[in-house]
């Protein structure tokens, strides 16, 4: 039997301007619909949202720092990612083979329940139907589905390009993927170089690289750069963060005030 | 919900938990068809019981 | 007018007193029955719902109404299983309410879901991991079961139990009863159960999360044994109303004070439950995710410490130490007040975990997102009230719901100030006079 992979992403906090153009290329590449009006972040669709960070300290120590937040993917210890366990439909699922979270549209019911569940807010409710500008559906990706009103989306992890490219390596009668035939939208778009995505299970791939998670443990690291959003929780996203400021490592966990929450960071 | 569907998997999990709500759907529906019965048989036969409001 | 279906040697008021009474109530429904089209027509963007509130009040409502409705499974367990006979006297209106309750949980469900042609996917594709399937496969068993002790009741208005098949059929019903009981208890157990571990499963989280025994959180247990101790005192509460409002005695009070005693000591034991598992949670679970007590009660406008104690020593331990203490369930003053504490503690504990479990802020550089019902949602929330009301107003009148009404309220005798005060429910004038 193949060895399962474990897809996932590092992305070097020092590296992100805070562009935007990992939320540009996701929106345009996933067929993300969007309102007129966007700026209530509460009912609009982001499936990867940069958040700026402050360490809330005057001039001269004043700092920011800019985390895209894509969908963890998360596979718990149990083995069960918050959101999927709960659907009562089965129209969300944890791929063994690859690691990633899928969600189905056609089946989703629309209970918000795996919402509910999910402590990062990635996932998102289409309370409208899509309304594309006149035109604009022409340049709509015709290979992901647009979503109805009532159901759930998230992020995918651009799984239709996953499935091209191995569509293309059957032709090729290959069975594994090499690392560049399969990127997401998000890492390709980011002109600073911050995103890297693969295989965290490989150890050719960069992601593995970088960040060496223990599969025994949860996929935990220990690399001092590095961190995941929300580790205590349990968790065990497969979205790693690097970052030489302590500030912002300590930003994406919570601490009691006696393990010293000093350098604690807040989003504005 | 039933064996056919195709997500359905012979586990422990499914097993007990659809055990159970089938186990209470037969419990139920056997219920139901064996009072129907008996009140059909009741009325065919003319069995004499008091009124509610009598 | 309609005599002919108003049970024998029982008072009712006149049709055209009780057709204008009820009107400004089937008024207030018609709104929610509108503005639940509206939401079906047009999509839940009708709400305040967002994407931080993914639940918000009709899964309160949901989980209210199913609480309340306990009493049904509980009175039944005891009356059928347990041998509790003087409950024969209340188990009718228990039933009743509970009918209530759960038809009106079963459409809400069917509301707030975004797809709703899409419900039957639940039972269809079900996983039978989520607390949600269990919650959907039992409420659903157990409306059928509820409805099935419910329609004995409906044989024996005047005119349909004249028809020997229908007649026959109750009589057959009741036989057996004791089977329906059973099995409403079982899926009842469950259903209320996972409610509950619809928030305690969330280790995402952790103002929800609970530890607990094999897949189940402690929220699990708490939620049954909360809806047995609150369901009878609801059922109580309505019973006193329906009291007031038709002047009548309705129910004797051996059988009031039996149900109040077991109600107060299931509070009791609940309570006992409770504050261990607030203590443990807020000492081991919360801190083991980086969260002290104080972080899920500081930094937002509604959300204080207030109401972990109002929930737990105003709505718990009063209301409690009220009914298990006879001097104090027999006060007619402190009997209201316990029952009527009691219920609004199962509604906070139902808002706390649906709500706040939502307004908790869990990245750390998030803040708390408040959240206030758009008038659809309130009009829809309001229909359980309204339809409650007019299913009760209608199975009192034409159905005998409380067997010890005739004995209580023997015909040619008037309740003390009757004549002056007409209601909704009460008789002007003799029926035997009418007809």
């Amino acid at each position: 039997m193949r060895d399962e992979k474990k897809y996932g992403m590092v992305i070097d906090l020092d590296k992100c301007t805070g562009c935007g153009a990992c939320m540009v290329a996701c929106m345009a590449e996933n067929n993300v619909p969007f309102k007129e009006d966007e700026s209530n972040k509460l009912d609009s669709i982001t499936w990867m949202r940069v958040y700026k960070l402050t360490n809330e300290k005057p001039f001269p120590e004043a700092d920011i720092c800019y985390i895209p937040r894509p969908c963890m993917h998360c596979e718990a210890d149990h083995g069960h990612s918050p959101c999927v366990s709960v659907c009562p439909a089965t129209a969300t699922d944890y791929s063994l083979r690859t690691g990633i979270v899928s969600q189905i549209y056609s089946r989703c019911i629309g209970c918000r329940y795996c919402m509910v569940a999910c402590p990062y807010h990635a996932r998102y409710f289409n309370w409208w139907d899509p309304v594309w500008p006149s035109d604009m559906e022409k340049y709509l990706s015709p290979n992901v589905s647009p979503r109805m009103r009532g159901v759930v989306e998230k992020c995918s992890f651009c799984f239709h390009r996953y499935q091209l490219a191995m569509d293309k390596a059957f032709l090729e009668k290959r069975r594994e993927l090499k690392e560049n035939e399969y990127q997401t939208a998000c890492a390709q778009a980011c002109p600073a170089d911050a995103i890297t995505f693969g295989d965290l299970n490989n150890p050719e791939h960069a992601v593995q690289q970088l960040v060496r998670p223990d599969r025994k443990n949860g996929g935990r690291t220990k690399h001092p750069r590095a961190f995941r959003l929300l580790e205590r929780l349990g968790t065990n996203p497969k979205i790693y963060y690097l970052s030489s400021r302590e500030w912002v490592r300590r930003a994406g966990d919570n601490y009691l005030k006696k393990e010293n929450k000093t350098l604690s960071g807040r989003s504005t | 919900m039933i064996p056919s569907i195709f997500e359905w998997i012979w586990d422990m999990s499914h097993i007990v938990f659809m055990g159970g709500l089938w186990l209470s759907l037969v419990t139920i529906g056997t219920g139901l068809i064996y009072c129907i019965i008996r009140a059909v048989l009741d009325t065919i036969n003319k069995t004499a019981e008091p009124h509610f409001n009598e | 007018m309609d005599n002919a279906l108003i049970p024998k040697e029982v008072k009712r008021c006149p049709f055209s007193q009780f057709i204008i009474l009820l009107g400004p109530v089937v008024g207030v429904l018609l709104l929610g029955v509108f503005a639940m089209s509206l939401v079906w027509l047009k999509g839940l963007n009708q709400t305040n719902m967002n994407d931080a509130y993914g639940f918000a009040a009709w899964i309160w409502a949901d989980l209210t109404v199913i609480a309340l409705g306990g009493g049904a499974f509980f009175t039944g367990f005891l009356r059928y299983i347990i041998g509790k006979d003087e409950l024969k006297n209340i188990i009718n209106y228990a039933v009743l309410i509970g009918v209530i309750c759960y038809s009106s949980a079963l459409l809400i469900l069917g509301i707030d879901i975004g797809q709703p042609l899409r419900g039957w996917f639940i039972f269809w594709h079900a996983n039978v991991h989520s607390m949600l399937t269990e919650v959907a496969f039992c409420l659903t068993v157990y409306l059928g079961v509820l409805i099935i002790e419910f329609v004995p009741l409906i044989m024996e208005n005047r005119q349909i139990d004249r028809v020997p098949f229908f007649h026959h059929l109750g009589h057959r019903m009741h036989e057996i009863m004791a089977v329906f009981a059973a099995t409403g208890a079982y899926l009842s157990f469950f259903h209320q159960g996972s409610l509950g571990g619809v928030a305690g499963v969330l280790f995402g989280r952790p103002f929800a999360f609970r530890e607990g025994v094999f897949i189940w959180p402690w929220t699990f247990f708490l939620f049954t044994w909360s809806a047995a101790a609150v369901g009878p005192c609801f059922t109580m509460l309505i019973t006193r109303i329906t009291e007031k409002i038709t002047q009548k005695k309705l129910v004797k009070e051996n059988v009031i004070q039996l149900l109040a005693k077991i109600s107060g000591w299931m509070l009791t034991t609940y309570i006992i439950a409770k504050i261990i598992d607030t203590w443990y949670w807020a000492a081991v679970t919360a801190p083991s995710k980086g969260f002290t007590l104080m972080d899920f009660y500081s930094n937002n406008p509604l959300y204080g410490i207030w109401i972990l104690v109002v929930e737990i020593v105003i709505f718990g331990v009063v209301p409690a130490a009220i009914l298990i203490i006879e001097k104090g369930r027999r006060h007619p003053i402190l009997f209201i007040t316990a029952v009527v504490l009691a219920v609004l503690g199962v509604c906070l504990n139902r808002w706390v975990m649906v709500l706040q479990v939502m307004a908790v802020p869990v990245l750390p550089f998030e803040g708390w997102p408040m959240y206030f019902p758009s008038w659809q949602e309130i009009a829809t929330t309001m229909i359980p009230v309204t339809y409650g009301i007019v299913f009760i107003s209608l199975a009192y009148r034409y159905l005998p719901i409380f067997p010890q009404e005739q004995e209580l309220n023997p015909m040619g005798q008037m309740g003390p100030g009757e004549q002056e005060k007409p209601s909704i429910l009460s008789d002007r004038k003799l029926r035997s006079a009418e007809t």
